[in-house]
């Protein structure tokens, strides 16, 4: 297993230049120059705008641009945004903020999804498993900002149960609005998910063998079907913990949280390539590492599954 | 054209009012607290807060609550003396700056003619790539201090042509002349009888004598003279917020009536809707497309929805086939009146636009509904037809009218609209051409490779008529990319520079508009409305000529 994980780790050496270059090219590519576009109509002196294209290396072939960032970023220097702020200061302030919004929604999505489809699945075809039937259709159909405005509007305008918007340091307490609305929709696939997979397994033959045994009902659920029954589970839960890092775009522009996905949005539109391209790398990090991690539970998850040498 | 005391003046109106007030109102609400902090809608700043280096709207208003120059707004645009106790000139091109004594920066130390002269000059010199340079280039000696050469290294650009690199002659201007402490002049290179209104922008703002030492570390953490200052060393929380407080020693025409300012840094215009709608935030000053139908119900007492000197139009290259020379003019003219100004600024804006009949804003001295040659912006579709008809004797038109646009802009909408309602009373082929950013429309733009209209906006820097037209429409100027030129034109704007008071500038100014109304290098469309709402929290919420409410006066309990 050791041998694997490390095999993976090193898998990771070119998907990251890969990504990075790819990154760095798209960016590049966007047309139009980003610096006269800051300026707008204003009939600002050409001088400037040619002093600043030098100051970012605007003016420089992209080769020599990306060998340029690359270099800097093995030196732990990632550039900096067009309003002078080093690239390394931006990603501290956004990353934790959105690893807690992140983290926050998977528990919710997980917890209550797991749950509400392990009961779903052992009630087939009762009223609460049509219920959370009909409620995870409506969630998926849904589009995010419908229920995030929605939800702002009810709890922060209505009610004033939460706080409309995210204040600067984006507590926990203030982020389980904006959580919920990040996890509704993945919490409905989990609840699909798991119910799917509960109901299969309770006719597989292990299961009948456990309660033939005479083992508990409820250690029969835990052990034997609900153990069994979280390997797709889990999969999706490793693919989405990236999408809920990157994917928040929406979410943190309703409640206005100063996370990732904002953060890189506006560098794109800005055309601030050194910004893009190390979130992105990040990102492209925390898949791996969410992927390999994934793999391996797997195997602790599911005793049928062995890692080959 | 002698501008004096009039900030004096209007201390001593205000301290009138407000005695006249206390003296007959039992009221004990309407002074508030003067320590309350009042919370606003902002953006983070695009830039350190350097005043010289601060051309949009996010670090723009942080700078003025930070910064007092030698003159300040009103809420009609009329200028307020602020540092500056006289500006005078006899020839429009020699200005005398006399200061009022005792004004200080926030460290103590004193403002001073060098303070400005310093700071005036950091600003224009090349090698600070400062992005307001432009603003002094009507001083003696700018073309001095942004002298360029051709790159030692032979280097050329795309054309072919040598690129410029900055070879500065000297580092100051020669037109800035220190008299003594509190005076100094300024030498014009060309008469301009306006100039003092310019003072008010950002870019003229004075510097200490610190901020030279390391000017990127000063703008992090800026020490100004204005009606507030930062509230801490690290105030400005990046992404976030600044937390300004009031500056005691401010001696200007701004006094604060509330304790400070947190202006909060919202990404999305629905996302500070929301805050006020949600008591987490006082005062808005935008509003959401999504919010344009409900605001006057979800703030019934509290709302401004007023014109304001931002002006839209589209232009029309002077390059394209058909649309220079005498056909061109038929073809502008057929164009403007087959839009529905009315209708589109109703349906599409909600009324939150107000259609032009000019090509400046009410906001502005000498704003006119009724110049001559007005009713071509009229919606009126016989006349259209008959000019466009006109139009095709002269060489007929077979091809597609489009208006190019930035799709991640909010424009399609009012863009759909337009071309719907030329289609609809040309009988032409219409189009919207959307760009996918503004940065690849002003590729096109610059390049002068437009296959039609291109839309523009245009957002006053200083309540002036010039300034919305000559930095457009002048031969060869800086955003006269369609290449309009009109020596009529060019002369009136000229004369109304050299005129010897404000008035006289304006009339000419006004005469150079009805030359624009018979040529139209650019069909005006209408002018924004600045809106806004707040909390039931906030009092006296007034918004001034540029769209930013005026912070000093807002009360809160």
């Amino acid at each position: 297993m050791l041998w694997y994980t490390g095999k993976r780790l090193l898998q990771m050496i070119p998907v990251f230049f890969g990504a990075t270059f790819l990154i760095y090219f798209m960016v590049f590519s966007l047309p139009g120059d980003p610096i006269a576009a800051l300026y707008g109509d204003r009939p600002v002196s050409p001088g400037v705008i040619a002093q600043i294209r030098a100051e970012y290396n605007l003016d420089k072939p992209l080769i020599q641009q990306y060998l340029l960032y690359i270099g800097g970023f093995f030196q732990g220097d990632l550039g900096t945004t067009f309003s002078g702020r080093p690239v390394s200061e931006v990603m501290a302030s956004a990353f934790p903020i959105t690893a807690r919004l992140a983290m926050l929604a998977l528990f919710f999505e997980a917890s209550a999804g797991i749950l509400v489809g392990l009961v779903a699945g052992l009630r087939k075809g009762k009223l609460f498993d049509a219920s959370a039937l009909v409620v995870s259709l409506l969630l998926i159909s849904v589009p995010t900002f419908v229920i995030g405005f929605v939800l702002q509007f009810v709890f922060g305008v209505q009610l004033g149960i939460f706080r409309t918007t995210v204040s600067g340091a984006a507590p926990l307490d203030e982020l389980i609005l904006p959580a919920l609305v990040l996890a509704s929709v993945s919490f409905a696939y989990i609840v699909r998910l798991t119910r799917a997979s509960v109901s299969d397994n309770l006719g597989a033959d292990f299961v009948r063998t456990a309660t033939a045994k005479g083992l508990s009902r409820p250690r029969v659920v835990t052990v034997h079907v609900l153990r069994n029954s979280l390997v797709p589970v889990v999969t999706f839960l490793g693919v989405d913990i990236g999408s809920l890092m990157v994917g928040a775009i929406v979410t943190e522009g309703i409640f206005n949280i100063n996370g990732v996905g904002g953060t890189v949005y506006d560098a794109i539109q800005l055309g601030e390539g050194p910004t893009v391209v190390s979130f992105i790398a990040v990102m492209v990090v925390i898949f791996v590492v969410a992927n390999l991690f994934v793999d391996l539970l797997y195997a602790a998850l599911d005793p049928r599954i062995r890692y080959a040498k | 054209m002698k501008i004096r005391r009039m900030g004096t003046t209007a201390i001593a109106l205000a301290a009138v009012g407000a005695l006249a007030l206390s003296g007959c109102s039992s009221e004990p609400q309407s002074t508030g607290d003067g320590s309350a902090i009042v919370t606003t809608n902002g953006s983070e700043p695009q830039n350190p807060l350097i005043p010289t280096n601060t051309t949009e709207a996010g670090g723009g208003k942080i700078v003025t609550s930070v910064f007092a120059g030698l003159v300040s707004y009103s809420a009609t645009g009329e200028q307020e003396l602020e540092v500056a106790e006289s500006i005078e000139s006899d020839d429009a091109t020699t200005w005398t700056v006399t200061l009022n004594d005792g004004w200080t920066f926030t460290n103590d130390e004193p403002v001073t003619s060098e303070s400005f002269i310093d700071a005036w000059n950091y600003g224009a010199l090349y090698d600070n790539a400062q992005g307001s340079s432009y603003f002094f280039d009507n001083i003696v000696g700018y073309s001095d201090v942004q002298n360029t050469m051709d790159d030692p290294s032979g280097a050329v650009d795309e054309a072919g042509a040598p690129l410029q690199v900055g070879d500065p002659l000297t580092e100051t201007m020669s037109g800035l002349t220190v008299v003594d402490d509190t005076t100094f002049t300024v030498e014009l290179a060309t008469a301009e009888a306006d100039w003092p209104l310019r003072l008010g922008y950002t870019a003229y703002s004075p510097l200490p004598k610190v901020a030279f030492e390391d000017m990127d570390a000063f703008g992090e953490n800026p020490i100004g003279n204005g009606p507030y200052e930062l509230a801490a060393e690290g105030a400005w929380e990046h992404d976030v917020q600044i937390a300004l407080v009031t500056n005691p020693d401010y001696a200007g025409v701004r006094v604060p009536k509330n304790g400070g300012l947190d202006i909060v840094f919202y990404g999305t215009q629905e996302g500070a809707y929301a805050a006020v709608q949600g008591g987490d935030l006082d005062v808005l000053d935008a509003l959401p497309p999504s919010a344009f139908a409900s605001y006057q119900s979800d703030f019934p007492d509290t709302f401004v929805n007023q014109p304001a000197a931002v002006f839209q139009a589209f232009n029309m290259p002077y390059y394209l086939e058909h649309w220079s020379g005498e056909e061109g003019e038929l073809r502008r003219a057929a164009i403007s009146m087959s839009i529905n100004r009315e209708e589109i600024t109703d349906v599409i804006f909600q009324g939150t636009r107000t259609p032009a009949t000019d090509f400046t804003s009410p906001v502005i001295d000498g704003y006119s509904d009724s110049l001559e040659g007005s009713e071509v912006l009229e919606y009126n579709p016989e006349e259209a037809v008959a000019k466009w008809a006109e139009a095709d004797a002269i060489s007929p038109y077979e091809d597609t009218f489009d208006i190019a646009y930035n799709s991640d802009g909010g424009h399609s909408a009012w863009v759909d609209a337009v071309v719907n309602s030329i289609k609809n009373t040309l009988d032409i082929e219409a189009a919207g051409k959307p760009y996918p950013t503004f940065a690849a429309a002003l590729d096109d733009r610059s390049a002068a490779t437009l296959t039609g209209a291109t839309r523009a906006g245009w957002q006053a820097d200083y309540p002036s008529m010039y300034n919305f037209l000559a930095p457009l429409y002048k031969t060869g100027a800086g955003s006269n990319y369609e290449g309009y030129s009109s020596e009529e034109f060019d002369g009136l704007l000229d004369e109304g520079a050299s005129a010897s008071s404000v008035e006289d500038a304006t009339a000419k100014y006004v005469e150079a508009q009805e030359v624009l109304l018979k040529d139209l290098p650019t069909v005006p469309l209408w002018y924004a409305n600045v809106t806004g709402v707040w909390a039931d929290t906030v009092q006296n919420v007034e918004f001034g000529w540029d769209s930013v409410p005026l912070y000093s006066n807002i009360t809160k309990e």
